[in-house]
């Protein structure tokens, strides 16, 4: 079959290779990114030391290692790591998603308001105690994620032409929108939360992978390879949306059905990531952009890729907020935030001269 | 791939019955019968706002109708599903535009989506469609050219080629001359002509709507006349459709019919 195809299509030879090439770099990236991130720290432990104290927990190796290093690695920054990598994933895929559906660049879940909502329903559970218990923060988060996206498509949509697809309108929706919920967060907090609660709305509106656990880094590896499989398996579908959604339906794909499961899904990500480690922005934009150069437009390469380099990046970002100043510990979504401001700029500016 | 119906010779490869579609409480498209014979290249026409649009993507059942139904090879539309029917009829709509990075070969390959499950790769038989797609519409050389470097009649070239790409019995094309320069517009023309499918083609130029084997005139929503161009286009109906009165002229070099219109001067 090779040999067929490759005779009517000479680049179909190489694109197998390419594939396979891209994977492995990716996932070695990935598995360093994670050595790094346990490596590095307040507290620097040597490669060889995080090896093995893997090899003690995972393997049944017998390393005689001091107690306290091996908490550092088993108890606080593995599973760090690992949510770093699960919400930079969840987060990248969800950008991929909302910009290929909405056909906006700069759509993402935190620019649309999106992780604005989840803060603001995961707050109105844990602190206001709606649901008495009944329902999870997690859950409250979501619900708060498709308020917000819904109040946001509706301004835009009622804003005028263009609706949803319509750069412009759709963000400054998402500005009101942001505005808005993490107006509401701050009035929840103050009003009803104690003063160390008030002390932890710098965790809703900048994000924080401070103080994450072992059960947080299941529920958000568990998620973000939902939301990621579930993307996978609709590539073909997302790429379709190319020339907008009536041409995708002309092309045979159910347009609904399609918008309703991968937008439950982003919605999904970025509530359960903002529900542990706050509102992280600008992932969502950054990574699909950047990935987008690298491996092209095809959503068959772009989501894998964007899932890996979204993992990499948040990692990355979370050794920097640790290790930037001596002694403190920034908020994740400051880091993100510096990174992706400028980049949203030069997308604009892009897009701007694209459509000139 | 899909099992072929009984059809014979002459029913209509696609019928609208009784079409009727609101927008927002205002009627679009009202009691509309028009059937579309195998292989033959109907013209739709009529002022803006009659509907022309509408109409072309009830038939490609992108839209659902408020009353009647659209028959595909004498079945219901709203009865298969939406690949099926993407595997026998193509819509190339006004103008589609996209801000992604894509090249003509990615554009044309996306006509395979109907052909193809979630996770199934493109075959040899994929490859030979874009193939075909390409040649059909003389993009093949520039198959790896960025989009955004096309000229809009060879964006509108590379559409009919994802278009071609999903292999459809019938071609759906909503004014695909508009904002074309002349040059692009005869040759998109004469292309589209050539195409050996069913074509229905939404068309603001009367001139190139007398090109066409049929023509369906509307005006509100209703269709008010069809038929053989010659026979459609007369004084009564331009008067009163198109607010024109025309003369027809022979060209000199081919013997061909021209019109050339004046506005009403009455209204």
């Amino acid at each position: 079959m090779m040999e067929a195809t490759a005779s009517a299509r000479p680049s179909a030879l190489r694109r197998p290779l390419h594939g396979a090439a891209w994977c492995l770099g990716a996932a070695l990236a990935l598995l360093l990114s994670v050595a790094l991130g346990i490596a590095i720290g307040e507290t620097a432990l040597s490669p060889s030391l995080v090896l093995q104290v893997l090899a003690n927990k995972l393997a049944g190796a017998h390393y005689a290692i001091d107690p306290i290093s091996q908490g550092i690695v088993w108890n606080y920054r593995l599973p760090r790591a690992l949510v770093a990598a699960s919400c930079g994933a969840g987060l990248a895929v969800s950008g991929v998603i909302l910009q290929s559906l909405l056909r906006n660049a700069l759509a993402e879940p935190y620019l649309l308001g999106i992780s604005a909502g989840a803060s603001t329903g995961a707050v109105l559970v844990t602190v206001v105690g709606i649901g008495a218990g009944a329902i999870s923060m997690t859950v409250g988060a979501f619900f708060g994620a498709l308020c917000a996206f819904a109040l946001v498509a509706l301004l835009a949509h009622a804003a005028g032409s263009g609706g949803l697809r319509n750069s412009g309108q759709i963000v400054l929706a998402g500005i009101a929108g942001s505005q808005l919920f993490n107006a509401l967060t701050s009035l929840i907090i103050t009003k009803s939360g104690s003063a160390e609660q008030a002390r932890g709305i710098m965790f809703w509106l900048l994000g924080s992978l401070s103080g994450v656990r072992w059960p947080d880094t299941v529920l958000t590896a568990c998620i973000a390879i939902t939301g990621l499989l579930l993307c996978l398996l609709h590539t073909r579908a997302l790429d379709a949306f190319t020339f907008g959604s009536e041409s995708a339906a002309a092309l045979g794909v159910p347009v609904r059905r399609v918008q309703l499961v991968l937008l439950l899904a982003a919605a999904l990500m970025t509530a359960v990531m903002v529900s542990i480690v706050g509102a992280i922005g600008f992932v969502g934009l950054v990574i699909p952009h950047a990935a987008r150069m690298l491996v092209g437009v095809s959503h068959r390469r772009l989501v894998p890729a964007s899932a890996m380099m979204g993992a990499v990046f948040l990692i990355a970002a979370d050794v920097l907020s640790r290790t930037l100043i001596r002694g403190q510990v920034l908020p994740i979504g400051v880091i993100t935030a510096l990174v992706g401001a400028p980049v949203f700029a030069v997308i604009l500016l892009q897009s701007q001269r694209r459509r000139g | 791939m899909t099992a072929a119906p009984l059809v014979t010779a002459d029913q209509p490869v696609l019928q609208a019955c009784a079409l009727g579609l609101r927008l927002q409480g205002r009627p679009v498209v009202e009691q509309l019968s028009l059937p579309v014979q195998r292989h033959e290249m109907l013209g739709l026409i009529g002022p803006n706002g009659s509907g022309k649009s509408s109409l072309l993507r009830l038939l490609a059942g992108v839209i659902r109708p408020n009353e009647g139904q659209v028959l595909l090879q004498g079945q219901p539309l709203h009865k298969r599903g939406r690949r099926a029917i993407a595997r026998e009829l193509a819509l190339v709509a006004q103008m589609a535009e996209t801000q992604d990075a894509i090249s003509v070969e990615d554009a044309v390959a996306l006509g395979r989506t109907p052909w193809l499950s979630a996770l199934q790769p493109f075959a040899a038989q994929d490859w030979e469609a874009v193939q075909q797609a390409l040649d059909a519409v003389g993009m093949a050389d520039r198959r790896h050219s960025a989009w955004h470097s096309l000229s809009g009649g060879e964006r509108q070239r590379v559409h009919i080629a994802r278009a071609l790409a999903q292999q459809p019995g019938v071609l759906l094309l909503d004014e695909p001359c508009n904002h074309l320069d002349i040059h692009q517009q005869l040759s998109l023309m004469a292309l589209i002509r050539s195409l050996p499918v069913t074509k229905v083609v939404a068309l603001h130029d009367l001139n190139q709507a007398l090109a066409c084997d049929r023509l369906a005139v509307m005006q509100q929503g209703r269709l008010v006349a069809l038929g053989r161009p010659e026979q459609v286009l007369d004084a009564a109906l331009l008067a009163q459709v198109f607010r024109v009165e025309a003369s027809a002229l022979v060209d000199p070099w081919d013997g061909s019919r021209v019109l050339r219109f004046r506005p009403l001067s009455s209204s």
